[in-house]
């Protein structure tokens, strides 16, 4: 199958006061129609960077090397008012805060329907009775009277809706979700799920999820992309890469999220990951997570682990791979 | 039994309205909690349901508008701000947001060093000692002492926080959310802190959180709110293993566990709507509205007490459990509503 979307080689560079910050270094990832992806990482690894240089989103301060082709379209050498079709139409996105990303002026039915009258050229009318569909289908209560509501007469989870609803409106190609549930409720978080669930299943939508949830992306992802300090760490399908995680990074993220249930009621410590995300000034040369890692040897230190299939499926870029967790945490620093 | 750290009785908060709307928020309607000797208990319960106002009422932050607290025993629930100074070395509070929660204009070695002068505790010498030994306590490197709240990271900060709120050795540690703003690693950092602190200095703890599993791993008891009201609490396992409340059932069924087969073979129960509004809350049972069993006109029309269901200080407030203890499973109750499909 052609991928949907095929990111290759993204580099993206910011030039601050203080010297050129690398956000995102080499990334290349695909979605096939209707997957779900993820990409995991923590604060600072570049997960949101990277979707938004895939939309195009970045300030002029940054500068994007790569390639991005949805379907057969390079998206990196569009005009802008080609991007413009393109945005809401064929790729959108639910960005994780619902409070800041609606406009407060406006009814939330105006908001739905512009994405409407501006791609799919419909009048007012037309657009507000999609409006309305539209949130029927993200499950708002009492859509008809909700359509001319704004925003912040609206609990968080009915403005993810909102949001959800906006993006979904041209039942685009390429749903990209940065942190989707992570402000809301438990409870919420379900609802939200189901319904990204029911639009990969019934337009086929391919979404690409970013999240630090791992319990999310364990319900919902059909393949997972681990991101360390804007290095694509480990990638590989979702059962397998939980079963029997090969990179440090990726088995300490799993080590460090509580789990009661396989304990059986008695409280075992939970894995730390020592230090900070790192800032990186340039190309490394060395292991990124080489500082944090207690397998680093020599040879981390010095080369770049090259990301190698270890797996039928799973590919990682680790000189000592391995999902064991005891050795992790005794520590075998050489 | 030793003498409980804290007893709350039939606490009662309401935040009044402007005036041309009248009425009120009933932020917390009629709670009671005990919390014994070294004993660590969790309240849960989604954003508005009133656990951070509980919280903040025990600690006198906010003034209650009814009910009973008392501490090691001495009702405090009108004590006068001279007479809670004293109060405050038993009891501390540590906030859910490092960024805001530490002077900036300080540096970590003074916030640390500042409850133990303004209670007199310590002073020169020793009071430089003790902070030393606090920071070395809560895994702060020596040399940050000098720093300010700004160059710390988020876990660091929340380290500081520990610190400064256990510089009083307190009987009762309230922590609000304490991890929830952390990423994951550095959360689990702070977590093996806390129950490590716990362990060695032996403090009660009333740990406010609204993710199930970090309670789980914490705390030994657990209160579950619902919309200003505790819906169930009992021993960490039992709650886990056999939750009665329909609420309770449904939030466990919604938490997703980081492992694939598991989280795709569970039994899930997706409550439909949001809380709803504090203001105008549901009659009878408040949660007959998202209530999968709800059996009316019982639930609408009768408020449920909280009572022991099984005869093991399970306490649950459901008209459906019967008297043996048996709770009504929501699970079979779920209907399949697909939203697509009226497109």
């Amino acid at each position: 199958m052609t991928p949907r979307l095929a990111v290759k080689d993204l580099s993206v560079r910011f030039g601050t006061d203080e010297g050129e910050i690398l956000a995102v270094d080499r990334m290349s990832f695909s979605v096939e129609p209707g997957e779900v992806l993820a990409l995991v990482g923590e604060s600072g690894c570049g997960k949101s960077v990277t979707a938004m240089s895939v939309l195009r989103l970045l300030p002029s301060i940054a500068s994007v090397s790569g390639s991005i082709l949805l379907d057969d379209t390079e998206l990196t050498t569009l005009s802008a008012a080609e991007m413009r079709e393109v945005r809401g139409r064929d790729i959108s996105m639910i960005f994780q805060e619902p409070m800041t990303s609606l406009n407060p002026s406006f009814t939330i039915g105006f908001q739905i329907g512009e994405v409407l009258r501006r791609h799919e050229g419909m009048s007012r009318r037309q657009a507000r009775e999609r409006a309305i569909e539209l949130l029927e289908l993200v499950r708002m209560p009492a859509p008809r009277s909700r359509v001319d509501e704004y925003p912040h007469q609206l609990s968080g989870g009915m403005r993810q809706r909102v949001m959800i609803a906006m993006a979904v409106a041209c039942s685009p190609k390429v749903l990209i979700a940065d942190e989707p549930t992570t402000a809301l409720d438990v409870t919420i978080q379900a609802q939200i799920l189901d319904i990204l669930r029911d639009l990969r299943e019934r337009v086929g939508t391919s979404i690409v999820l970013i999240t630090h949830d791992l319990g999310v992306v364990a319900d919902i992802a059909d393949r997972v992309e681990v991101m360390y300090a804007g290095h694509k760490v480990e990638s590989g399908p979702v059962d397998d890469l939980f079963e029997n995680p090969q990179h440090p990074y990726t088995v300490g993220l799993l080590g460090a999220v509580p789990r009661p249930d396989l304990a059986g009621g008695i409280q075992v410590r939970l894995q730390e990951i020592p230090g900070l995300v790192p800032v990186l000034r340039s190309e490394p040369e060395a292991c990124v997570f080489a500082p944090r890692c207690l397998r680093a040897t020599t040879e981390c230190r010095e080369a770049m682990p090259p990301l190698e299939l270890l797996q039928p499926r799973q590919h990682a870029a680790c000189f000592h791979p391995g999902s064991r967790v005891a050795d992790y945490s005794e520590g075998v620093s050489a | 039994m030793s003498e409980n750290v804290l007893e709350v009785r039939q606490l009662k908060k309401y935040f009044s309205l402007p005036r041309s709307s009248g009425g009120s928020v009933r932020a917390v309607d009629g709670v009671d909690l005990t919390i014994g000797q070294g004993e660590v208990v969790g309240l849960v319960g989604e954003s508005g349901s009133g656990k951070s106002t509980v919280g903040k009422c025990i600690v006198r932050l906010l003034e209650p508008t009814e009910g009973t607290i008392r501490l090691h025993g001495r009702d405090i629930t009108t004590a006068s701000r001279r007479q809670l100074r004293g109060v405050r070395t038993e009891m501390q509070m540590v906030f859910q947001d490092p960024y805001s929660t530490l002077n900036p204009r300080m540096t970590i070695g003074d916030i640390v060093a500042e409850p133990m002068q303004l209670h007199r505790l310590a002073r020169g010498r020793e009071l430089d000692t003790k902070v030393a030994g606090l920071l070395d306590k809560v895994g702060l490197a020596s040399h940050l002492r000098h720093r300010y709240p700004h160059e710390l990271s988020g876990g660091q900060r929340q380290r500081a926080g520990l610190a400064r709120s256990l510089s009083v050795e307190p009987s009762l540690l309230v922590a609000d959310e304490p991890v929830s703003a952390l990423d994951v690693s550095v959360q689990a950092a702070v977590l093996n802190l806390l129950m490590d602190l716990q362990r060695d200095m032996g403090f009660s703890c009333l740990f406010i959180g609204h993710d199930l599993a970090t309670v789980e791993f914490l705390c030994d008891r657990v209160a579950v709110m619902y919309l200003g009201r505790i819906v169930e609490e009992v021993n960490t396992t039992d709650l886990f293993r056999a939750p009665k409340h329909p609420y309770t059932q449904s939030l466990l069924s919604a938490a997703v566990v980081p492992d694939p087969k598991l989280q795709r073979t569970r039994q899930r129960i997706v409550l439909q709507g949001d809380i709803p509004s504090p203001i105008n809350p549901p009659t009878g049972c408040t949660f007959h509205t998202r209530c999968p069993v709800a059996q009316l006109p019982l639930c609408s029309d009768t408020s449920p007490t909280l009572t022991d269901v099984t005869g093991r200080s399970h306490l649950a407030s459901c008209h459906l459990i019967t008297a043996d203890g048996t709770a009504p499973d929501v699970t079979l109750s779920q209907t399949t509503e697909n939203a697509w499909s009226k497109t």
